[in-house]
């Protein structure tokens, strides 16, 4: 293939995507949405990282219940997510702190970043998207 | 009265609005993302607790569930079914939801 072709291809091309989450779930669609947009882009072979921070971290716990509502339980689809070579789960230690949760409450295993390892992450990705 | 909040109190400040203006003896049903106020250890805890003392809080059952937070409701929160949303509607006179 020549260099010319290459670049209008774009194919080869692997950016830093962190896709922050900041919302509870069910209450909004952001959350189940995120996670939509999250598998596409692993279809795609990009370095993904998926952060959970405030209400976010609400969306990880286990021993959810959704007959009740009447809706999907898509919390399973987190532990999913390692079948689609997304490994990178990251959670604030804070935003668990402030709401009475630990790891252990979550229905993945997760890496629990203080602020500034958070904050370093976010600063050395190439794309931030935001739900 | 009955007042209906549906909004987390940690992204939104209906809960807070609506503390200041329920009076005493009112009650307060907390839904949908609301549900985690009444919840150990959540940032809006202690206002719960406070409001408790003059208000009667009650949490919506299902839509705890659904945030696998049944196992984690303050004491002196009552836990309702969607029976009980409906009794707690015709037992009031009147009902406000802090949209």
């Amino acid at each position: 293939m020549s260099e010319m072709e290459m670049e209008d291809d774009g194919s080869g091309i692997v950016k830093k995507f962190m896709f922050l989450n900041r919302k509870a779930p069910h209450g909004t669609v952001y959350a189940l949405e995120g996670l939509e947009v999250v598998l596409i882009t692993a279809a795609f072979d990009q370095d993904v990282s998926l952060v959970f921070t405030d209400d976010g971290v609400y969306q990880l716990v286990k021993g959810v219940d959704t007959k009740g509502i009447e809706v999907k339980d898509f919390s399973k689809t987190y532990r999913a997510l390692e079948g689609y070579d997304i490994e990178k789960l990251y959670v604030d230690q804070a935003s668990l702190d402030a709401r009475g949760l630990t790891a252990d409450d979550l229905i993945v295993d997760v890496n629990v970043l203080s602020v500034d390892e958070m904050a370093n992450l976010m600063a050395e990705q190439d794309v931030v998207i935001s739900f | 009265m009955l007042h209906i909040v549906n909004k987390s109190a940690s992204e939104r400040s209906s809960l807070d609005s609506c503390l200041r203006m329920a009076t005493k003896g009112s009650a307060v049903l907390l839904i949908e993302d609301a549900v985690y106020a009444a919840t150990k250890g959540n940032p809006a805890e202690s206002k719960i607790r406070a409001a408790g003392e003059s208000l009667k809080v009650y949490v919506l059952g299902p839509d705890l569930a659904a945030r696998g937070m049944s196992g984690r409701v303050l004491d002196g929160v009552s836990v309702v079914d969607y029976g009980g949303f409906v009794d707690l509607v015709t037992e009031h006179r009147n009902c406000q939801s802090w949209l």
